[in-house]
């Protein structure tokens, strides 16, 4: 693999992160991240999609009227994540059950118009490919660092398995109600982009 | 970068758009067609999942849902009102549907299971044990938790009073406190309960601090979740009073399913 499509694949996942630098998708990675599970799910399904659509979108870029081209995205982004979705009823119905909601918002998730619009309307499709691809494993990892401690410290699972007894279930320890709710993404997230920047000072913003 | 653009022309640009909307309006029809029979069947799996489990006959099904749903279940439609035993295709009944049509649901008098809208009919599920005997009724009941309605099933030996479980399937409550409805522990605190006094009044209740040791009637509070505990409460008693499946019960308390 060149040095050049490994900085595509994999820049996003640190370097060049869609939630803790460019600050994309924050919503749905506090909505689905109770889980490891449903993180994990949400995360393939968010691949597929940004990967699909900048490559369908990079295809045609030459194509694309300029001035109907956010319409056009849409109409291809939103087919694919309908796509997604169906697949899913049909074949992880106890997953589609929960994530349905999230599944139909990840149309508006401002990752995937965002790297249309920023890179596949001006690369090549391969390329633009392995950047959504890439962009989405970087919106995986963060969601999948949440969910740990959302799970782990929220229900004392991960992945469903019992990790901390629950005192509900006569064990001993008491699930942190706080980490429980969507919200607390929020400080998760604060503290991996604190994290990141420790070791990247050149993210940092200028004052 | 316009050099080797085409000039953008008004009929150009709306067939470009309509090219685009056909291809993925087909890509869209084709899935959501192709699925669908799959999307059917794991739907349907789900809820006969939930039924057995109801019946307690989960583990015994094993990975068999549907062939032991197929011959221990029997859905038969009723009639509410009269809680009598109709003619109606219960495959195809829905009873969120009818509940949103007013042709065939009504507002309930006395809504304190907080539904605003109940179906006319209702299908409940005999299970049969290896005898071909009737031995648990599987009624579906529906009620407003804390942030949505909830919905379940409660499973009753054919004295249509002893408890066997109260399974619920699709419900929004707060994971850790209001979700704890789906924990084994306790689900394990109802069979055995009795949903009537012994005048046949409905005495089931959900106990704040726990219920007394030996008491029939009564089952554990939720901690930390007062108000799903309560929605649990009025739906039960909801459904089993006079606008629920009252009539049914009383119909069929003495045995006569069989």
């Amino acid at each position: 693999m060149s040095t050049d499509t490994k900085k595509v694949l994999f820049g996003p996942v640190v370097d060049n992160n869609p939630i803790a630098l460019q600050v994309l998708g924050v919503c749905s990675a506090l909505a689905v991240t109770s889980s490891l599970a449903n993180a994990l799910v949400m995360t393939l399904a968010v691949m597929l999609v940004t990967g699909f659509s900048n490559l369908f979108i990079s295809l045609i870029r030459n194509q694309i009227p300029s001035s109907v081209r956010i319409i056009v995205q849409m109409v291809i982004i939103a087919s694919l994540v309908i796509l997604v979705d169906q697949v899913l009823k049909a074949f992880s119905y106890q997953l589609s059950k929960e994530l349905s909601v999230f599944i139909g918002l990840i149309i508006t998730n401002c990752i995937v118009m965002g790297r249309a619009e920023a890179f596949a309307m001006k690369e090549k499709p391969g390329v633009s490919f392995l950047d959504g691809i890439g962009n989405g494993l970087g919106y995986g990892a963060v969601l999948m660092v949440v969910a740990f401690f959302r799970e782990l410290f929220g229900f004392g699972t991960l992945f469903g398995f019992e990790v901390f007894t629950l005192i509900q279930n006569d064990g001993w320890y008491q699930g942190n109600g706080l980490l429980v709710l969507p919200f607390s993404s929020f400080f998760i997230i604060g503290l991996i982009i604190w994290a990141i920047r420790q070791f990247k000072p050149e993210q940092v913003e200028k004052d | 970068m316009s050099d080797t653009k085409k000039k953008e022309t008004f009929g150009g640009t709306v067939g470009f758009v309509f090219i685009i909307c056909l291809v993925c309006a087909a890509l869209v029809s084709i899935s959501a067609v192709g699925l669908k029979p799959l999307q059917t069947a794991n739907k349907l799996l789900d809820k006969q999942t939930k039924i057995l489990e109801a019946a307690g006959l989960l583990a015994f099904a094993g990975d068999d849902v549907v062939a032991t749903y197929n011959k221990f279940v029997d859905a038969k439609m009723i009639s509410l009102a009269t809680g009598k035993v109709i003619e109606g295709n219960v495959k195809t009944f829905d009873e969120r549907a009818d509940a949103r049509d007013t042709t065939k649901s009504s507002k309930p008098e006395d809504d304190i299971a907080g539904i605003n809208r109940q179906a006319d009919n209702a299908v409940v599920y005999l299970v049969k044990d290896e005898q071909g005997e009737v031995s648990t009724i599987v009624l579906p009941i529906v009620g407003s938790g804390l942030w949505d309605l909830m919905y379940g099933f409660v499973g009753l030996e054919s004295d249509l009073n002893t408890v066997k479980s109260v399974i619920y399937s699709d419900l929004k409550e707060t994971p850790g406190l209001g979700a704890e409805v789906l924990n084994p522990k306790w689900k394990a605190l109802w069979p055995g309960k009795k949903m009537f006094d012994e005048q046949g009044n409905i005495a089931i209740e959900i106990v704040k601090g726990g219920a007394k040791a030996g008491n029939v009637y009564g089952v554990d509070a939720l901690s930390g979740a007062t108000l799903t505990s309560n929605g649990v409460e009025n739906t039960l008693h909801f459904w089993l009073g006079k606008e629920g499946y009252g009539p049914f019960i009383t119909n069929y308390r003495d045995g006569g399913l069989n």
